[in-house]
């Protein structure tokens, strides 16, 4: 199980990088952490002709704050899952990282890496989706700033064009009101969760915000009015109704119907995980 | 920007185990075959190739990655640690090691190097550990021989033999 | 025997460890043991049933850094088909000669100067297949219309026998109660971190092939494989590594890979190395056999077990590999399990499937036949209204040695203590009040006990039962069990032992020095034990290897018999020195002694010292060298005798396992909650080490019970062949065990140990399936117990509504009903006239430019195309050969669409029902459901992502379809596309 042989380019800095891109396109293909793309290049399901290794382009891997938190495409997932400021701006996103692969492959994969490759069990996209985020996509042409649920198209496959490159993902800022939940479900740790939900709940503004995952191709995202008073019976009743309209895929471990039961399930736990939290703060 | 054709091979220069080494490889090289069959480390094992068994994690710069899915070019200039090197140059065995011996953490012993990796990091990052906490970690590792606990238990009591050696030079005090 | 203190019985650390922890230990892939190592790679099929029409290997032989390509008409050339005890007609050879029999089945090897050139090489071949419908149930195999896998044999059912002990009809007839249980227990895989091995190199002076690999024995594959390499015994060198991996039984099946390797380095004329990658592993090594059962037993009123009828068909996968039907039979005669049980009627078939041929792995046929005998206890119970536990005390042997019906003499044990002793350990009353309790609260709770014996040391004649009494009559009867072990002490004192158990992990060099310290008086790190086997020199002998418990059993027997005749010679020579008899000499903490003698003490190692040099002076019998080889073959084992009654295991430990376990009934999810197994393995000799083996044979098992199976999608292509998706269990999963033993010593071995390495693996499946049954009240229960499969179960559905698709007719054929795994529908509004609309999906210029990746496309008659197509997800892609048929046609309003495609990363086929309307305001509504199936590597990798995959392309091409007709030129990549395409999907998305 070796890879085929592939042209190796290793860019020092993003200009670089978007010089590949700009002359080879969808020739290339980049590596971020690798821990998708090595497997698949050691499968030979994947033998790009060009590798673009940008693990070295540093300036990918900071994590500001000003407005709203921005992380480079290049921050390892181990290392947002340690960050405080991640912890403070994006708590939905610590929650969310300890269910993202093994300790290990969270030493090396990366935050931009995850959105890039677009599994739908992904849990990083699910979150980005969720809080409304959006990617950054810089090509040598321009820069854009894509909505996660503009990006994900299907399973694999996302809006990124082949000369584009990944730099940043922006998590909009928490409101002081907003309560977040994850929950996923897998067969064994570290699995591709057959469905996770990631849950935002704004207590004043009576909103909530649900995003499935695993469930279809691409993160589904929707949005609810409720308020801390809901009983837990409409709890129950509200997510049946929003898996009911859920897309679900079947594989060997998940029926459709199962994959939606799982989403009533979990949605439900998670609402009511974020309402007890802005019910214990309060 | 390093650009190598396919095929070719490029100068590797990086610190194994405390010591720089300066190699040629082709690009596409796995960096375990690149410590195993290059530069004859065979204690680094290989298992799947596919970043799950965990058999092949080394430590890189610190932290326990998959030697099956890193590329040779990819450890220029870094520091990476293996079996052979994870004692330290004071003993044979470590603590660690010798917990593992002692809790009879292994069978047929070709998983532990990969485990002894993670366990390190592991160990380092932190004072206190719990035992779903291993667990966790350990959930990147498939062993097929032992079940698991008593290599948790190994992990285990090294934390906690190191926890009190930590507090030791207080003991004295403490004990008047 | 001598010694103040006993090593035998103390949780020794491991001489093996510290090598282990420092990465010094050598594995079969870090020998280099001979100069020019050149290396291979193996093409496979990615069919589960296909003739082989041709290969091309001109490019790989042309790409640079190849040294040559062993063919399979190469293979027919310079090998016999590795012989089988039922058929000639039934030829296995290490590749695919003429036709591919599973998925991954090795076809040729390329040999070039590293793995990453060999691999380059693989993918340069070109095969051309013609599939043939899978064989891939037990059912299929059955079937009259299914493929007959081996035509020359003529039927997939390979082996029939049917037994009779007592008088089962009579017991049937008069029960008050029949239970009848049927399971379909499915393949497992022991896969072993180390995956296999071989380097072989060929002598051609003297027609000798040297061969190093981590094979496990037993050695009895040694003559199977120099008759199939043409070879007498001096020509075939096997020599294993010094460390092996891990292997659980898995590692005997290298040896047709000895075969091939070994050709592969006689054509090329150079040493070759070749290491199974995981995904060969998963594909290609070995699974363990799947069995479907019928298991009845008869009841009297008071719930004693009369008698048992079984029918079992074993699925062994495409070939009757030796030494299967083993699996089948190695319980046979212990088929009364631990029961008093005294009639039993046995209907036995093998079946050949589609699927990867079985051999050794844990439990080698217990789990198979434990499970529906449990299961069929806790129905019983059920029925009964008896206890499940109360039923299993009514019944189990009592008085030992017990001789059951078909033959195996119980030898001693417990069972009711035994039994006992797991209720109280696992708390059994508070068990039972906890289950009332948290049902009470609606919980599903539950409690499941299984009982097994495990037998060790067995004489492999078991597998003659596969033969009738005149069959056998003509063959050499196989009665031994031997184990074989050589003490040898040096003039310095050194001890060395040779043993012949290939361990694979379990620390038997440990517990050999533990022996010889107490048979000797010297202390274990004085031992040095050896374990490496060559067949040019050490102590082996056909039955070596590390297989059925024999180490424990055998094997310490052999290493205390050999000690003890190095003792013996050693108290010769100290009574010559201190003048006494040599009864009265103490061999102890490395000194010899005599009382009352007056001399001092002498240390042992001048006593060696004394034997090498003074040979001269020693008494009769006794002679300097000391070099004591010692077989133990007991006598007390047999050859099946006429009524197929047989004694083929040395020993039978006793095991009861007991589960408690509650079940989420919106997950399916299945939380422990207590699992106890207690065991009586007679002595243990290092307990350390033997609850090394309980632990890792529950997580065997454990997996086995909830998380693997070796699982095939119709077609033959395999489903779990990655580790993503053939799922070991890990730290998280395993609950905690609790372990408990009762030791009553064998009297069949030298320590009194019994076997205990398959263990948990045998019975945990039925303990958590019981448990799993008295939770849910679910009757019919087939592992594993998958959160998915278990939620359908519990809400009354099948469990594997993904696999439970029809055999695939060819497509084209005209049916009403879509065929497939991956459905979906989709709908596109193209502003144009109908006419055009279908004048355009029927005419292949235009379809060339529509179809994505189209590279060429002809029409072959005015219903069929031939088209190369270049698919291409996320840059997973390939170019498939596609052939596609047009029918049900009707003009201008619907069509259907029939397709067929193969390319080096699989294989796909499809069908899509296809109507054009008018829209109100003229345009045309596209409406399109197809219904398709993906094989081949590209399925085994990426299987759940298949769906929005065939999704995706097939949007993609109406996408364009649209885009065509309204004169737009499409564009040149699928990214590029996909901002429209996202607006299609969107029509069958759920909208939200």
């Amino acid at each position: 199980m070796k890879p085929a042989a592939f042209k190796y380019m290793r860019a020092d800095s993003l200009e670089e990088a978007l010089s590949v891109l700009a002359k080879y396109g969808d020739d290339v293909r980049v590596m971020a952490g690798g821990q998708s793309l090595g497997a698949m290049l050691n499968m030979r399901i994947v033998s790009p002709s060009i590798l673009l290794d940008i693990n070295r382009i540093f300036a990918l891997s900071k994590i500001e704050s000003s407005d709203t938190l921005v992380t480079g495409a290049m921050v390892r997932q181990a290392d947002a899952l340690s960050d405080a400021i991640v912890r403070r701006e994006a708590g939905l996103l610590a929650q969310a990282l300890p269910h993202v692969g093994h300790y290990q492959t969270r030493n090396r994969g990366t935050l931009g890496g995850s959105v890039a490759h677009a599994d739908p069990s992904a849990e990083i996209a699910l979150v980005l989706a969720t809080l409304g985020g959006e990617i950054e996509l810089r090509s040598a042409r321009r820069v854009r700033r894509v909505a996660a649920k503009q990006f994900f198209r299907s399973s694999l496959v996302t809006s990124r064009g082949g000369d584009e490159l990944i730099t940043a993902l922006y998590w909009p800022g928490a409101s002081p009101d907003q309560r977040t939940a994850f929950v996923e479900f897998a067969v064994r740790e570290g699995d591709f969760a057959i469905v996770a939900i990631a849950c935002v709940f704004q207590e004043v503004a009576g909103r909530m915000r649900l995003g499935f995952g695993g469930c279809g191709e691409v993160p589904q995202v929707v949005e609810i009015p409720i308020t801390t008073g809901t009983s837990t019976r409409s709890v129950e009743e509200i997510a049946q109704h929003l898996s009911k309209q859920l897309e679900c895929r079947s594989d060997l471990l998940a029926s459709s119907d199962y994959r939606r039961s799982l989403a009533t399930t979990l949605a439900r736990n998670a609402m009511m995980a974020s309402m007890e939290k802005a019910r214990a703060d309060a | 920007m390093l650009e190598v054709e396919a095929g070719a091979k490029t100068l590797i220069r990086f610190t194994l185990n405390g010591k720089p080494v300066q190699t040629e490889a082709e690009t596409r090289m796995q960096l375990a075959d690149l410590l195993r069959h290059v530069l004859k480390q065979y204690g680094t094992h290989v298992g799947c190739e596919h970043g799950i068994c965990g058999a092949c994690t080394v430590l890189v710069d610190g932290r326990a990655v998959r030697s099956c899915l890193m590329f040779a070019p990819q450890v220029e200039g870094a520091t990476v640690i293996t079996i052979e090197g994870i004692a330290g140059e004071d003993s044979e065995l470590n603590d660690l090691q010798m917990a593992f011996r002692k809790h009879h953490a292994l069978q047929c012993g070709f998983c532990t190097p990969g485990i002894l990796a993670s366990a390190t990091q592991f160990l380092k990052e932190r004072a206190d550990v719990d035992e779903q906490e291993t667990r966790g970690m350990l959930s990147g590792h498939i062993c097929r021989c032992t079940g698991y606990s008593s290599i948790v238990e190994a992990i285990l009591a090294t934390a906690k033999s190191r926890k009190t050696q930590n507090h030791e030079p207080n003991s004295t005090e403490r004990d008047k | 025997m001598a010694g103040s203190e006993r090593w035998v019985g103390k949780s020794l650390e491991r001489f093996e460890d510290a090598a282990l922890l420092t990465g010094r230990a050598r594995f079969m892939d870090d020998l280099e043991p001979a100069a020019g190592l050149c290396h291979a790679a193996i093409l496979r099929s990615q069919h589960g049933c296909a003739d082989i029409r041709s290969i091309d290997v001109a490019a790989a032989l042309a790409l640079p850094g190849v040294i040559g390509v062993l063919t399979p008409d190469d293979v027919a050339a310079m090998s016999n088909p590795i012989g089988n005890m039922v058929s000639r007609k039934l030829r296995y050879y290490p590749c695919a000669v003429g036709r591919a029999r599973y998925f991954g089945e090795p076809i040729a090897v390329v040999i070039a100067e590293n793995r990453y050139i060999a691999e380059d090489a693989v993918d340069l071949m070109e095969v051309s297949y013609v599939p043939k419908p899978a064989v891939v149930t037990i059912a299929d195999a059955l079937a009259p219309e299914s493929t007959i896998l081996h035509e020359e044999y003529g039927s997939n059912v390979v082996h029939e026998r049917t037994f009779r002990y007592g008088d089962p009809d009579g017991e049937f007839i008069k029960a008050a109660k029949v239970v009848s249980c049927t399971v379909d227990y499915p393949r497992v895989n022991s896969t072993p971190i180390e995956t296999y091995g071989v380097i072989a190199d060929f002598d051609a002076g003297n027609g000798r092939y040297n061969v190093w690999s981590n094979f496990q024995g037993p050695y009895a594959m040694h003559p199977l494989v120099c008759d199939a390499l043409r070879v007498r015994g001096q020509q075939l060198r096997l020599i294993s590594s010094p460390s092996s991996g891990g292997s659980f039984g898995i590692k005997h099946g290298v040896y047709p890979y000895i075969v091939l390797i070994g050709l592969a380095a006689r054509k090329v004329g150079r040493p070759v190395k070749w290491i199974e990658d995981r995904i060969e592993h998963l594909a290609a090594s070995s699974a363990a056999t799947g069995r479907a059962t019928i298991i009845d037993g008869a009841f009297d009123e008071t719930g004693h077990l009369l008698a048992l009828r079984l029918k079992q068909t074993e699925n062994v996968g495409a070939y009757l590999r030796p030494p299967d039907p083993a699996s089948l039979y190695r319980m046979h005669s212990t088929l009364s399990g631990p029961y008093r049980v005294r009639h039993i009627a046995v209907e036995n078939r093998v079946v050949v499937t589609n699927q990867v041929p079985s051999g050794l792995n844990r439990g080698f046929g217990g789990p198979q036949f434990y499970y529906p005998l449990e299961r069929m206890m806790d129905l019983a119970a059920r029925e009964l209204g008896i206890n499940p536990v109360e039923l299993r005390l009514r019944n189990v042997v009592e008085r030992f040695p017990y001789e059951t019906p078909a033959g195996s003499v119980l030898e001693s044990g417990n069972y009711r203590r035994c039994i006992e002793l797991a209720l109280e350990r696992a708390g059994y009353t508070e068990l039972v009040a906890q289950k009332e309790r948290a049902r009470r609260e609606g919980g599903i709770f539950g409690i499941g006990m299984a009982l097994a014996v495990e037998t060790s040391a067995s004489n492999m004649a078991y597998v003659n039962l596969a033969l009738t009494p005149a069959q056998r009559s003509k063959q050499l009867p196989k009665s031994g069990a031997a184990g074989r072990a050589r003490v040898i002490m040096d003039p310095l004192g050194a001890i060395i032992v040779h043993v012949d158990s290939l361990p694979n992990g379990q620390g038997h060099r440990t517990v050999v020095a533990q022996i010889v310290a107490d048979e000797i008086g010297v202390k274990p790190e004085d031992v040095e034990v050896i374990t490496d086997l060559d067949t040019f020199g050490g102590a082996w002998s056909i039955t070596s290897g590390n297989y059925s418990n024999r180490f424990s059993t055998v094997v310490a027997s052999a290493v205390a018999v050999a000690a003890r005749m190095a003792a013996r010679k050693l108290r010769a020579a100290a009574a010559k020195t201190f003048g006494v008899e040599a009864e009265a000499v103490q061999l102890l903490d490395g000194m010899a002694s005599a009382a009352g003698a007056s001399n001092e003490p002498v240390p042992i190692r001048r006593l060696a010292m004394q034997l090498h040099w003074d040979a001269g002076d020693l008494p009769d019998g006794v002679d300097g060298s000391i070099s004591e080889l010692a077989e133990f073959s007991p006598d007390t084992m047999t050859v099946p005798d006429e009524q197929d009654r047989m004694r083929s295991s040395l020993t039978y430990s006793f095991q009861c396992d007991l589960a408690s376990v509650e079940v989420d009934a919106e997950t399916g999810r299945v939380h422990v909650h207590k699992y106890v197994s207690a065991h009586d393995a007679g002595t243990l000799l290092n307990p350390a080490v033997v609850e090394g083996q309980l632990r890792g044979g529950f997580a065997h098992g454990f997996g086995a019970a909830m998380l693997e199976r070796v699982i095939y999608a119709a077609d033959g292509t395999l489903l779990s062949g990655t580790f993503q998706d053939y799922l070991c269990p890990t730290a998280p999963e395993l609950p905690d065990l609790g372990v408990a033993h009762y030791a009553t010593p064998s009297p069949n071995t030298i320590q009194g140990a019994k076997g205990l390495g398959d263990g948990c693996s045998m019975i945990a499946p039925v303990a958590m399936a019981n448990a799993i049954g008295d939770a849910t009240g679910l009757l019919d229960l087939t592992p594993p117990f998958l959160p998915g499969r278990l939620w359908e179960l519990l809400r009354g559905g099948a469990p594997d509504l993904v696999l439970q698709r029809p055999n695939t007719p060819p497509p084209g054929e005209s049916r009403k009903e879509l065929s497939g795994a991956l459905r979906g529908r989709g709908t596109v509004v193209i502003e144009s006239a109908r006419k055009r609309v279908w004048d355009a999906l029927l005419d292949p210029e235009e379809l060339r430019a529509i179809i994505p990746g189209c590279e060429s496309i002809e029409q072959t008659s005015p219903e069929t195309f031939r088209a190369q197509i270049r698919v291409s997800i996320a840059g997973i892609g390939a170019l498939y050969e596609a052939q596609v048929r047009i029918f049900d046609r009707k003009a201008p309003e619907r069509l259907r669409i029939a397709a067929r495609g193969e390319s080096k990363l699989g294989f796909g086929q499809g069908e899509a029902m296809v109507t054009l309307e008018e829209t109100e305001s003229g345009l045309t509504q596209l409406t399109y459901e197809y219904g398709a199936d993906v094989g081949g590597r590209v399925a085994t990798f990426g299987q759940r992502m298949l769906d929005g995959v065939v999704k995706v392309v097939l949007a993609d091409f109406f996408d364009r379809l649209r885009a065509h007709i309204r004169g737009e030129k499409p564009a040149g990549s699928l990214r590029q596309r996909v901002r429209r395409l996202f607006a299609m999907l969107q029509a069958f998305r759920g909208r939200m």
